[in-house]
């Protein structure tokens, strides 16, 4: 120890210096008696001084030896202790009381270190505190964004530049499955989900192509750059595309004109377009046949006017006209028919529940002017298709003036229907209205407290193709305003459209995924956490595929950026073509009747081949799983050439000891809740729990990438076991 | 030498108006009532113009136009376009296939009279 040594050195410097002090007094005093004086003292001094002056030596270095280790003690190991502990506190987040001890000026600096050691505790918890808000906030403004998404009737997506799905709300998502070549099989997650290419669905060049335009845009500094294109899909129907961009954000270090990725809108115009296309035929059609019946008309009534037609020549020429008169007639009236629904209206109206728009106007009508309003013949059960902003002006509007100029006492809102149209009457009882005053009414910009808007009640109605008038009931002594409004059709399928299977907010948004860049490099050199995984399990008829058992059923769950995204799921049961072993039935559950009219092996592969595509494969055991995948590699053409994890193989490799790696064991050890096991979902959703649970294991064990990962697996005991 | 016209429509009512006035102009009319037809009677009657409705069963007017022009034969066969077709485009696409001239229909019967003589060279009766 130095500290020890310098103590020693102290003490033998101090013995040094005790003898030079006693030699020096020795020889001064030596020096100072006579020559005659020395002469008695010699012999005197001579036996007996030597062992004295040793001895007083030795006294002096004992008592010296005594008060340097008290002074040691006290300047030098205290203030060594105390660094030591200090240097604790320094390197680690340790925090405690140091006991103040030694001197004064030490006990002064402990004091003031443990001051600081306070400080920087209350420091860090405060820092940690803004984290944690800052981090609530973020996740708040996260959801209240999926929550906004997953409200709007437009499917929305939101990709990195890389064409890599971020977000995309329930719109798109059933959208994309009336877009997949096999909807019934992947319900459209074969297409849409988190981390997955929206060029399996867009042409990549199209997209490039409006990212550029994007890009021009934004640096020409337009204020609003986005761009659209149409495009057809592989079932033949027309995307109207819209897309925006999304752009760095404030803080980084990128320009903001740069891109961070972009979002998409997509509309689905076949249909608007085929309504589009019919009416313009209907008008053509009308335009050209009016146009050959009057020909025929004209050059009919041309010719009767010949003076010296004979009678019967006459009656020729007369039939023709009446004939096309007729003509016309109809055709007239069938285009009115055909058109009306479609030439219903131009202003963009949405369906609204009538009940809902009655109860709105009542509310603002007795909010604004306290007027009672009833509303007791209210048709519960009519969809609108409304303005409901413009509407409820005109009712409130009408029922100002109403109060103004008549000083009704209270009105009534009816709502009922009328041959495919729903009236909204404002009833009240007592004076009518002059013609005049209505007219007045109906074309006056409204005015409704101190508001004012140039939009009149014509204008409103004339939005919805409507009508409006004003009638008496002199039976019920009843005046009242009416306005026909188009009928919507009844949204029942609103509760329907919610997503099932999931008690949570499903897992529609992956923002990490921004982050994420594509890698030219081998997924081999990928970390394992950011990969993206298709976990899978399948049941069987047997266990040989190569004496012809079959998959009956495949369950397969995505994890995207260490996410198991519970909704992004593949759930199909399979006709196997041959009949089911006995034994077998009480395992997986599944019951030959169950699986007769299911689809065969040759079209579930390659949905589940799509749904899995870009994707490391991950299984239980999934050597014996991926066995059945290749046997039908050539005859479905699909070969499932990704990457493959066996959780069991890793299991053994991370708890080498354990005895037993079957999946209800690795469960209980990683307390993964085993729900539906023995069905290929149940036991795909335990595997991928699972293996979310082994990559910070395999983290401890320095497994880090995908190719570690499966070199260390093959090199397990496990990884010999041949089915 | 009398003038053979064809009225080539499918529609009797036109064709009603259409034969009285000519005969009563003085013309030998005959009457085909679509596309086809029109063409084996141009080739057989040889007429000297030919009243072409453009809307036909079997084949159009253009068509029917387009077979005239390319026949040695026949293709000096003066063509007026009837029409219920009024855009500009059609008219275009009229004179393209080779048609002498066009009419809109509805369209005055005098009118027509003097585009027919206009076509035929011939002064009236």
């Amino acid at each position: 120890m130095k500290s020890d040594q310098r103590f020693l050195y102290a003490i033998v410097a101090a013995a040094a210096a005790v003898a030079v002090w006693i030699a020096f007094t020795g020889f001064m005093l030596w020096s100072a008696l006579e020559p005659a004086e020395r002469q008695p003292l010699a012999p005197l001094l001579g036996e007996r001084l030597g062992p004295l002056v040793v001895l007083a030596w030795l006294v002096a270095v004992g008592l010296l030896a005594l008060a340097l280790r008290r002074g040691y003690r006290h300047f030098v190991a205290q203030p060594a202790r105390l660094l030591e502990q200090a240097q604790v506190m320094l390197g680690t987040d340790v925090q405690r009381e140091l006991t103040p001890a030694g001197s004064p000026e030490n006990q002064a600096l402990t004091k003031t270190i443990n001051e600081l050691v306070r400080h920087r505790a209350q420091l860090r918890g405060e820092i940690e505190e803004k984290v944690q808000e800052a981090s609530r906030d973020i996740e708040q403004e996260r959801n209240r964004l999926a929550a906004l998404m997953s409200e709007l009737s437009q499917s929305v997506v939101v990709c990195n530049l890389n064409g890599r799905i971020l977000l995309y709300n329930h719109r798109a998502r059933s959208l994309f499955r009336a877009l997949s070549p096999t909807p019934a099989l992947a319900q459209g997650a074969d297409l849409m989900g988190l981390g997955r290419s929206i060029y399996a669905v867009l042409d990549r060049r199209l997209v490039d192509h409006a990212l550029e335009n994007i890009r021009q845009r934004l640096q020409r500094g337009f204020a609003d750059p986005s761009a659209q294109f149409v495009t057809t899909t592989p079932a033949g129907q027309l995307l109207r595309v819209q897309m925006a961009p999304v752009r760095g954000s404030e803080g980084d270090p990128t320009p903001t004109s740069e891109l961070g990725g972009f979002v998409l809108m997509f509309d689905d115009i076949t249909q608007a377009l085929e309504e589009e296309g019919l009416r313009d035929k209907l008008i053509q059609g009308l335009t050209d046949r009016s146009r050959a019946s009057l020909a025929n008309i004209q050059a009919a009534i041309e010719m009767l006017d010949y003076p010296d037609l004979e009678a019967g020549q006459r009656a020729r020429f007369q039939a023709v006209i009446r004939d096309e008169v007729r003509a016309m007639s109809e055709r007239i009236q069938d285009l009115a028919a055909r058109t009306a629904q479609g030439l219903k209206t131009r202003w963009p109206l949405e369906d609204m529940l009538g009940a809902d728009l009655v109860s709105a106007a009542a509310r603002r009508i007795e909010a604004l002017y306290r007027l009672p309003v009833g509303s007791d013949r209210v048709d519960a059960a009519l969809w609108l298709k409304v303005d409901s902003f413009s509407l409820l002006q005109a009712l409130t509007y009408l029922a100002g003036r109403l109060l103004d100029e008549f000083a009704v006492r209270s009105v009534q809102l009816r709502l009922t229907p009328a041959s495919g149209r729903a009236q909204l009457d404002l009833v009240w009882s007592g004076q009518a209205v002059s013609t005049e005053t209505m007219m007045n009414w109906e074309m006056d910009p409204m005015r409704i407290g101190q508001d004012s808007t140039p939009l009149t009640v014509r204008d409103v109605v004339d939005r919805h193709s409507g009508e409006f008038w004003f009638q008496r009931e002199r039976v019920r002594n009843e005046v009242f305003f009416r306005f026909v409004l188009p009928l919507a059709a009844p949204h029942a399928e609103l509760a329907a459209s919610v997503p099932a299977g999931g008690e949570s907010r499903p897992e529609y948004y992956d923002f990490d995924l921004f982050q994420t860049s594509e890698c030219s490099r081998e997924l081999d050199e990928h970390a394992l956490a950011e990969l993206t995984y298709t976990v899978f399990d399948t049941e069987t008829t047997g266990l040989d595929p190569s004496r012809g058992d079959e998959i009956i059923q495949i369950g397969a769950v995505r994890i995207v950026n260490g996410k198991l995204l519970t909704q992004e799921v593949f759930e199909q049961l399979i006709d196997p073509r041959r009949p089911i072993s006995r034994e077998s039935i009480p395992i997986h559950g599944i019951r030959p009747e169950m699986l007769s009219g299911k689809p065969t092996i040759d079209q579930v592969l390659p949905a589940f081949h799509a749904f899995a595509q870009d994707t490391v494969l991950v299984a239980h055991n999934a050597a014996f799983d991926m066995r059945f995948l290749q046997m039908k590699e050539q005859r479905t053409g699909v070969s499932f050439d990704q990457p493959v994890l066996d959780t069991l193989l890793l299991s053994a490799l991370v708890h080498p000891n354990q005895e037993s790696h079957h999946l209800e064991a690795i469960a209980e050890r990683f307390d993964v809740t085993v729900a539906g096991r023995h069905t290929a979902m149940g036991d795909a959703m335990v595997a991928a729990q699972i293996f979310l649970k082994l990559i910070p294991l395999l983290h401890e064990h320095g497994i880090h990438t995908l190719g570690q990962a499966r070199a260390a697996a093959q090199e397990t005991y496990y990884a010999r076991v041949r089915y | 030498m009398i003038e053979k016209i064809l009225i080539a429509d499918d529609e009797p009512n036109i064709v009603i108006s259409l034969e009285f006035l000519l005969k009563r102009e003085g013309f030998e009319v005959s009457v085909a009532r679509d596309g086809q037809e029109a063409l084996d009677a141009i080739r057989r009657d040889r007429p000297q113009l030919v009243l072409l409705d453009v809307m036909m069963p079997k084949k159009s007017g253009y068509d029917v136009c387009q077979e005239v022009r390319a026949d040695e034969l026949i293709k000096g066969t003066k063509i007026l376009m009837l029409t219920a077709r009024g855009r500009e485009l059609d008219i275009a696409k009229g004179s393209a296939m080779g048609a002498d001239d066009y009419m809109t229909k509805p369209f005055s019967t005098k009118e027509l009279v003097l585009k027919v003589r206009e076509l035929l060279g011939s002064p009236g009766p």
